[in-house]
């Protein structure tokens, strides 16, 4: 070999060590990565128990309710296989809506309710003008569809 | 086949000077472009039927975070062709970018903090994207303190270099963050195999932008570069001529 | 024109990102000219050339 060859060599080697060194240490935290578990994952209880966790998915529409008078509100997470009914206290964000992704951080209760104290609005990645927004849900019958294999809730 | 071409990229005196005839090439189209793309994001495009004029954040944030990568590729291809062949002007090309990189990824940092509180309803959160971004910051940062801590310049490219390729692996990492772990950053718009998921009147500002800070981002290298050869070449009888 | 300023109430978030782009731009091309300008002036102190006259 070259000199060159061989710093050519190390090159790669450098690449392909810390490649394989970064997918390992991956494998190991994937756990820690995961910014939030969905409903599924919540139902095969790969989510923590008795630890506080970020719950994603999707508002179900027609679950939203709030308690006239303060500020406690129940809904259904989906990621449209399973679904976990969330509580929460406090104000939400702009993004807040029905069939809009969502991130509650909290604790799964015993009755498998889901008490959050932060909420987070989780949009997808489409924009459009809100003349064509409407077109597309007047179509649908008043809702905006949501494209299963879109990535506003990944991994479902 | 012939290298002669590749050779004279070799050439410190060939390159200052080649640096400096393409440099108004870059940067007035990159001037144009950036002006027209300000116009079209801010006044001609349609709000979005959920963020309504607050998705305007997005012409100056993904462009910062596109040409924060950019630069790091360019950055970590360049010490790598440095290293291998042991091409001076290579390390200086690496050595130029650093700067550029580590502006335009806190920009693209602060520019989504200040998207994130009013949509997601946080400035913050430790999420796969927005720390990969975060490590790229540093990564550039530390390359920039590494080559200021060695006072031998070989050994500083050398070092340098070393670092810059084992940060290669965060690319990737930024790129796929949203789609191989769950995280609240929503998937590209653009940046994608599939056809883009806005209309062509959002659409045309945000490509402009992009391609605008992508040539603002070779203007700058070439200038930052021709500085960089002066100060290594200092001894050399080119520079001399080129100075006087 | 006001209504333009208001950014349908996303003023205080999108100016700042908006400024502090432009920032971002504007210290690269002064930096990367500034970076220039020393090392021409170094490159002729060293060679004990007149600095060049200020055009």
């Amino acid at each position: 070999m070259t000199p060159r060859q061989r710093r050519l060599a190390l090159v790669a080697g450098i690449l392909a060590g810390v490649s394989v060194a970064a997918l390992l240490a991956m494998r190991a935290f994937q756990d820690n990565v995961m910014f939030f578990f969905d409903p599924s994952q919540v139902a095969s209880g790969e989510a923590p128990v008795d630890k506080r966790f970020r719950l994603g998915g999707m508002v179900r529409p027609g679950t939203v309710q709030r308690t006239p008078g303060s500020l406690e509100m129940r809904f259904v997470v989906t990621d449209f296989k399973r679904d976990v009914p969330v509580r929460y206290e406090g104000v939400v964000p702009d993004l807040f809506r029905e069939n809009q992704g969502v991130v509650a951080h909290g604790r799964l209760g015993r009755d498998g309710t889901f008490v959050a104290d932060e909420i987070l609005a989780k949009h997808d990645e489409n924009y459009m003008p809100p003349e064509v927004a409407k077109a597309i849900k007047e179509k649908h019958g008043g809702v905006m569809p949501v494209n299963p294999d879109h990535k506003a809730v990944p991994r479902t | 086949m012939d290298w002669t071409w590749f050779h004279k990229f070799g050439s410190p005196p060939h390159v200052y000077r080649l640096a400096g005839t393409l440099t108004p090439w870059f940067a007035w189209p990159a001037g144009l472009l950036i002006a027209a793309a300000l116009y079209g994001g801010l006044v001609l495009a349609p709000p979005d039927y959920q963020q309504g004029d607050g998705f305007r954040i997005i012409y100056v944030h993904a462009p910062s975070a596109w040409v924060s990568t950019m630069v790091y590729a360019v950055m970590a291809t360049s010490a790598a062709i440095g290293l291998i062949w042991r091409m001076k002007v290579a390390h200086a090309v690496a050595a130029s970018c650093a700067g550029i990189g580590a502006s335009f990824t806190a920009a693209s940092l602060v520019t989504g903090m200040l998207w994130g509180e009013p949509m997601w309803g946080t400035w913050w959160v430790w999420d796969p994207r927005l720390v990969a971004q975060l490590v790229l910051l540093f990564l550039f940062v530390g390359y920039v303190g590494l080559r200021s801590a060695i006072d031998d310049l070989g050994r500083a490219d050398r070092a340098s270099a070393v670092l810059a390729i084992v940060g290669v692996v965060n690319l990737p990492i930024i790129r796929y963050s949203v789609e191989w772990w769950n995280s609240i950053h929503q998937a590209p718009s653009v940046m994608k195999m599939d056809r883009p998921s806005m209309p062509i009147d959002m659409l045309a500002p945000l490509l402009m932008m992009l391609l605008g800070f992508t040539l603002f981002f070779a203007a700058v290298l070439l200038v930052r570069l021709r500085a960089e050869l002066l100060r290594r070449e200092r001894a050399a009888a080119w520079v001399k001529e080129v100075v006087s | 024109m006001s209504d333009f300023f208001r950014m349908g109430g996303y003023a205080v978030y999108l100016w700042p990102a908006y400024a502090l782009t432009f920032a971002v731009l504007a210290w690269n091309v002064l930096s990367a000219r500034r970076a220039l300008r020393e090392a021409k002036a170094e490159a002729r102190r060293r060679m004990g050339l007149r600095p060049e006259p200020r055009s």
